[in-house]
């Protein structure tokens, strides 16, 4: 087995070569950018077979990639952060198109404030529209799942777009030994492109997402797209043991680390999570019986897995990468939803929000949030959802403040004096 | 101007004396941008993808009915170009990697009211062109977002009362000069129709189907319900459009513009205005010399500059 050293991009990028993507609508954006940069390569140079164009946005860019899908042909499009959200109307829209194509969403914090580094309320805010979702930790996950979301896609019983999302600069920008399929081997296991119905011939026209009069015929079609994403996780089952014995590689839509025997356990996303699977190494050499679990599959939804996972557990820590305003973190309020009013279900389920906009999240806090998830346990008290934060960290910021405070005075002062 | 191309469109007897387009639909009595589309769908022929935006003509295609023979695709209002884009460059590729018969190709329209063209989805239209797609679009402009009630957009007319401009000096901005910012991009063809010339309007079409790449058409669509006049004066209203010189029909070939229809004595602007209730404000209570003189003014500026 030969593995060569790819970042999360150049994963990305090469789950759609291998896919055999026909046609990539771009827009560049950091820190995704990377991705479209080596498909354009590949496609000036004739290593890859499809067309690449950019768009002047990335609403345009979702409404190209949906509407070639639309036409008929295999496509594959990625952004990150604001792009994602300058696109979220045809997101909405283009679902409901039931024209499958994968998206990969580099993960980016949202303004405000701007800032290029990492965190999930871009992908979170995308939550709702439709597309399914599969979050990645590692680089040789974001191609593979690149891979798996075609499939996903264009599913007969699922027929939407899927987002293959990875974080920024974590994935992105790190290069981690990664084996490349064979190329004949991922083309057999993607398949060829079957637009069933939904496509554009001069000889069989169609009109697609026509608008509907009324609530009835709104619900059904609304209804019909929900039922097919739910259809996703036993079509995710059955596709990940076909994976798995064809690459070697199995990535189950809940991937559990040490729970089996574990009291409390600790349930993250993404690439932060083999952070906490370090300090599930660490606590268990001290006897702590805690586990992590990690979702790949965030749409739909893996309720029914998540409840088998945590039956009987003591305690359940949700460290989200996201903060809903006024509420706190939205893995937290979705397994909350998943496990209330289960019998077995875990006594205590406590929420933590750390590693905002690329903000670390250190093993002596991972400890600390299992220390608080015991003693909510001990004490059959939840505490208040905590945002992680350090005195270290405030001390710095107060330092920034600071700083802002003189330079605002030096310019008033100087400003006085030229006025004056 | 002499004709260069020979078209088949000579008179009203040369055109198609049956219709493409279904009837029924859910537009209003004497719906102008309704009007134009009827006459250029059978030029442009059911081998055809019109890929429309949020505006009136969204509700064309209501489910399960389609008044279109050939196929429609929806996107939102921002972006029809972008789909027209997907869409073209998906047919291309299925041709090209023998994955569809040649024969199955389309023709792809982009069809849009003047708020999505004018407005929001100005931005994707001029990137459309940049790239140099080959397709249609259709601008049925009605000068208002007629869909909500006739609020100003950028395409409504200086003075013109609309459901946001309701003083007595109407809507105090100036239509944006959409066919110059398309020509500033040089596509392949730009012109201004209007449903009340149809042999114009005709020659203009078969004209564009006859090119590769952008070609870009600003219809005026007089709107019974937006510019408040009887549904049946929608003719009327659109030949007074052209006799006043209020909409000039003219087109964009090769870096050159040539007028199609020069009024060459011109109606006063008043007889357009005075047929609409968006206008009734300049008559009554009293006659508003001052601005009706600047409307006259703004055409005969306009007609001024230019050659024939």
């Amino acid at each position: 087995m030969t593995r060569s050293l790819l970042t999360g991009n150049g994963a990305a990028a090469w789950g759609a070569r291998l896919a055999l993507s026909d046609y990539v609508p771009a827009f560049p954006i950091t820190p995704q950018t990377e991705i479209i940069e080596k498909i354009s390569r590949w496609t000036e140079r004739g290593e890859m077979d499809a067309r690449m164009v950019t768009m002047e946005s990335e609403h345009s860019m979702i409404t190209a990639a949906a509407s070639a899908a639309a036409s008929g042909i295999r496509v594959f499009s990625a952004t990150s952060s604001q792009g994602l959200l300058y696109g979220m109307e045809m997101l909405y829209t283009v679902s409901g198109w039931r024209a499958p194509f994968v998206l990969v969403n580099v993960s980016r914090g949202l303004a405000s404030p701007i800032t290029l580094e990492p965190d999930h309320n871009d992908i979170m805010a995308a939550r709702d529209c439709g597309f399914l979702q599969i979050h990645c930790a590692t680089c040789q996950e974001v191609l593979d799942s690149t891979l798996m979301a075609y499939r996903l896609a264009e599913d007969q019983s699922i027929r939407l777009p899927v987002i293959v999302n990875m974080d920024g600069f974590y994935l992105s920008f790190t290069r981690e030994p990664v084996e490349i399929p064979q190329a004949e081997k991922a083309a057999d296991f993607v398949g060829e492109y079957d637009p069933q119905n939904i496509r554009f011939r001069a000889s069989s026209p169609v009109s697609q997402a026509v608008a509907v009069l009324g609530g009835a015929p709104y619900s059904y079609f609304r209804y019909e797209s929900h039922i097919a994403a739910q259809n996703g996780i036993a079509v995710y089952d059955q596709l990940r043991v076909e994976f798995a014995e064809t690459f070697g590689r199995d990535y189950p839509a809940i991937e559990s680390y040490c729970c089996e025997d574990a009291d409390i356990v600790i349930v993250m996303l993404g690439s932060f999570a083999t952070k906490a699977q370090v300090a599930v190494d660490q606590l268990r050499k001290t006897g702590v019986k805690v586990g992590l679990l990690r979702p790949r599959l965030l749409r739909p939804f893996p309720a029914a897995l998540f409840r088998e996972l945590l039956s009987g557990k003591s305690g359940v820590a949700v460290v989200d990468q996201n903060i809903s305003m006024g509420l706190g973190g939205v893995l937290h309020t979705e397994l909350a939803g998943a496990l209330y009013g289960q019998a077995d279900a875990p006594r205590q389920l406590l929420s933590f929000i750390g590693g905002l906009g690329g903000r670390d999240i250190t093993l002596e806090e991972f400890f600390e949030i299992v220390s608080v998830t015991q003693n909510a346990v001990a004490q059959q008290k939840t505490p208040p959802p905590r945002l992680l934060y350090t005195e270290q960290e405030m001390r710095e910021m107060r330092k920034l403040q600071a700083a802002a405070s003189v330079e605002r005075n030096e310019l008033n002062n100087s400003g006085a004096e030229t006025n004056g | 101007m002499a004709e260069q191309s020979v078209s088949i469109y000579r008179s009203m007897k040369d055109l198609p004396s049956t219709h493409l387009l279904g009837t029924g639909t859910p537009m209003c009595a004497g719906c102008g941008g309704l009007e134009a589309l009827n006459q250029l769908y059978d030029i442009i022929g059911e081998k055809s993808v019109f890929v429309n935006a949020a505006g009136c003509m969204t509700l064309l295609s209501v489910y399960p009915f389609t008044p279109f023979r050939g196929s429609w695709l929806y996107t939102a209002m921002a972006s029809a170009p972008a789909g027209a884009q997907g869409v073209r460059d998906a047919l291309d590729i299925l041709i090209q990697k023998k994955r569809m018969n040649p024969d199955d190709d389309m023709q792809v329209v982009v069809l849009t009211g003047d708020g999505s063209a004018y407005g929001m989805g100005l931005s994707a239209t001029s990137a459309a062109m940049e790239r140099e797609l080959n397709f249609l679009y259709i601008c049925y402009d009605n000068e208002g977002y007629g869909n909500t009630g006739q609020q100003f957009s950028a395409a409504t007319p200086h003075g013109a009362k609309t459901a946001t401009s309701t003083g007595s000096a109407g809507y105090p901005g100036y239509k944006k000069d959409l066919f110059a910012i398309w020509a500033a991009h040089k596509p392949a063809y730009v012109a201004t129709i209007v449903g009340a010339e149809p042999v114009d309007l005709a020659r203009k079409i078969e004209k564009a189907m006859s090119m590769k790449g952008p070609r870009m058409l600003i219809a005026l669509s007089p709107c019974p319900t937006g510019w408040d006049f009887d549904p049946k004066e929608t003719v009327a209203i659109g030949k007074l459009a052209v006799k006043t010189g209020v909409w000039p029909l003219k087109e964009y070939v090769d870096g050159q513009v040539q007028h199609t229809k020069v009024p060459r004595e011109r109606r006063p602007v008043e007889d357009y205005l005075e047929l609409q209730g968006r206008y009734r404000h300049l008559f009554e209570p009293e006659k508003n010399v001052r601005l009706i003189s600047e409307i006259q003014k703004r055409v005969d500026d306009y007609w001024s500059n230019v050659e024939d």
